[in-house]
């Protein structure tokens, strides 16, 4: 774990990366503490622009709604649903991926072709159906993610675990009778760890990227006030208060800019063979 | 089932098109499988909708219209009839729309087509540029920049791009129009009318091949990096062949076929980002149907569009697979 730190310390990009990240998990942790109420409640005079009234530094939109409120609570939606969207997709792509791998036969090709189906459909697409479906809220968008992310882990898992099994290792571990169920927990997913650590670092980006456009669209959690939908708040007031649109989507690349920084920094930190490619 | 059977005796290439049709077959159930589901397990059927669509309807008609669908059969024989009705090109009926799902993807298909082709050719374009220059000015000043400009690409909104672009050259600069694809009631003809539809066409395919062009300039920078490395590229300027020549032939001829795949690939990604795009721009495209489909809880035209775009990718993947091997005999003996 020190020696991961150190590698991934020596990655400028990364630790920035992580300084943003852990400022963002911060002012989302401490939203209730900074802003407290309602980020929906119309308290400031409409149409404030940034810095002209200094008790709402980042101004107000055509309702009057606290624009600083809003990109803290808004941090919480985020992160919340990117984060937990990437655990439920990379656990159910680490079982389904090592179970086909380990077992092959028709249950590799039943898993396989319908994890390959699910990237078949256009994964935004596929989002906006589920959520359509089941009417939005924090575990409909969080299935909808799921449900176009699981696949990449999963055929990833796979692929892993299909090299591993035939490892010595492996093979020693079975010839003094140790049961399928604890070769797959002990030896197989813990050397496969790192390259998925990875992809679900990315999986949060791109969890993160589908909540907001899903909520742009208006099929975010009705009651929470994330930053797509501050965005197609904004968008109406494009021409005369741009800001309203651009300052939400600034803190959407910021974010997201940041866990792919880190994600870019695990993986030269945790992948021996990329570890000197800087020389 | 023949082509298996009698696969030991065809030709290689033969052997390889009849694995690849067979898998592609395979995903086309699979995809099929996956929305019946869809419509299965939404709340409410095609009936609640037609009875919600009249207004009223007593619950003796309601069970009549689901005798008359099918809908009171179990679920293998509502699968089964799922089937044959694809089989007959089917994909059901928009209430909304008073149009069969088809006819209604039909004439939105050309819009979403022009839009997507000339992103996948701006993307393209743009990364042979911008990873060519990445790959041989490497660790310099300009590869620094490409790389910061493709993680800018990686982690912006579509949708916020577009926005933002609409901002600077629509309204404060005035250059393009904002939204839609040709200007109403114009009455344009001819060239005059191509280049209004060129300008409305501008904004929505920058916004939609941004994300890609990071993501292929990216792929084209590590592959040119990888074929540059190798020996015949020394004995292509061993020769004396110009600079220009070793890199825009030789080497980027190679570094191009990863490519491929991965804008098959991305097909998919294309048409989801298609969504955002179009309802941003009012583009009118299969996407806007689509998110217009939302709004109006038509789950029959909404899962027509999904099943489409599935078996789109699955085709056009089966094919850039097939040209692959085309432009590169090798994969056919794996």
């Amino acid at each position: 774990m020190s020696a991961l730190w150190r590698q991934f310390r020596r990655n400028r990009p990364a630790l920035a990366g992580l300084t943003i990240l852990a400022l963002v998990v911060a002012l989302g942790v401490g939203a209730p503490l900074i802003r407290p109420g309602d980020p929906w409640a119309e308290i400031a005079q409409p149409d404030l622009w940034p810095g002209e009234d200094w008790r709402f530094p980042f101004g107000s939109d055509v309702l009057g709604r606290d624009l600083l409120s809003g990109l803290l609570h808004g941090a919480r939606v985020s992160l919340v649903i990117g984060f937990s969207a990437a655990l439920v997709a990379g656990s159910l792509g680490t079982l389904t991926g090592s179970l086909a791998g380990f077992y092959g036969g028709w249950l590799d090709d039943a898993l396989m072709r319908l994890a390959e189906s699910f990237q078949t459909i256009p994964a935004f697409l596929m989002a906006i159906v589920i959520v359509a479906l089941f009417s939005p809220s924090p575990l409909t968008i969080v299935l909808s993610i799921v449900a176009v992310s699981w696949p990449g882990v999963a055929r990833l898992v796979r692929a892993e675990t299909l090299r591993l099994r035939a490892a010595d290792f492996v093979l020693a571990c079975r010839s003094f009778g140790m049961g399928d169920a604890r070769i797959i927990l002990t030896q197989i997913l813990p050397n496969c760890l790192a390259p998925v650590i990875v992809t679900i670092s990315v999986m949060v980006a791109s969890g993160i990227l589908i909540e907001a456009g899903l909520s742009f669209l208006g099929l975010g959690d009705p009651s929470q006030l994330s930053w797509g939908t501050m965005i197609a708040i904004g968008r109406g007031s494009l021409r005369s208060a741009w800001y309203m649109s651009a300052i939400p989507g600034l803190a959407i690349l910021l974010t997201v800019m940041a866990i792919n920084l880190i994600g870019d920094g695990l993986n030269d930190a945790l992948n021996p063979y990329l570890r000197d490619r800087s020389k | 089932m023949s082509a298996i059977a009698i696969g030991f005796r065809l030709p290689p290439y033969a052997r390889f098109l009849a694995r690849r049709i067979g898998q592609s077959l395979a995903l086309v159930f699979c995809t099929v499988l996956i929305t019946f589901t869809v419509i299965n397990l939404a709340p409410g059927d095609m009936v609640d909708v037609m009875a919600g669509e009249a207004g009223a309807a007593d619950a003796g008609y309601i069970a009549l219209l689901r005798q008359r669908y099918g809908l009171d059969q179990p679920v293998p024989v509502r699968l089964l009839h799922y089937v044959e009705q694809l089989g007959h090109f089917d994909f059901g009926y928009s209430f909304r729309h008073n149009k069969p799902v088809l006819q209604l993807i039909g004439e939105r298909l050309g819009a979403t087509a022009l839009l997507m082709g000339s992103s996948t050719i701006l993307a393209i374009t743009g990364a042979v540029l911008l990873g060519i220059m990445a790959a041989r000015r490497l660790n310099t000043a300009t590869d620094g920049i490409i790389s910061v400009l493709a993680l800018l690409a990686y982690a912006t909104p579509v949708f916020w791009v577009g926005l933002m672009l609409i901002l600077v050259f629509s309204v404060k600069l005035r250059w393009l129009p904002s939204g839609g694809m040709e200007t109403l009631f114009s009455g344009l003809t001819g060239p005059a009318r191509f280049g209004d539809l060129a300008a409305h066409l501008v904004l929505p395919a920058i916004t939609l091949a941004l994300f890609h062009l990071a993501l292929y300039t990216r792929l084209l920078r590590a592959s040119m990096l990888e074929v540059l490395r190798q020996d015949f590229i020394r004995t292509a300027r061993a020769k004396g062949l110009p600079e220009r020549i070793v890199v825009g032939r030789h080497a980027l001829g190679n570094a191009l076929l990863p490519l491929v795949t991965m804008v098959g690939m991305q097909l998919g990604a294309a048409l989801g980002g298609s969504v955002v795009v179009e309802s941003v721009f009012a583009w009118p495209g299969l996407g806007r149907l689509a998110f217009d489909a939302v709004g109006e809880r038509d789950l029959n035209l909404l899962v027509g569009i999904v099943l489409f775009s599935g078996l789109l990718v699955i085709t056009v993947n089966l094919l850039v697979d097939l040209l692959y091997s085309w432009l590169d005999p090798r994969i056919e003996t794996q």
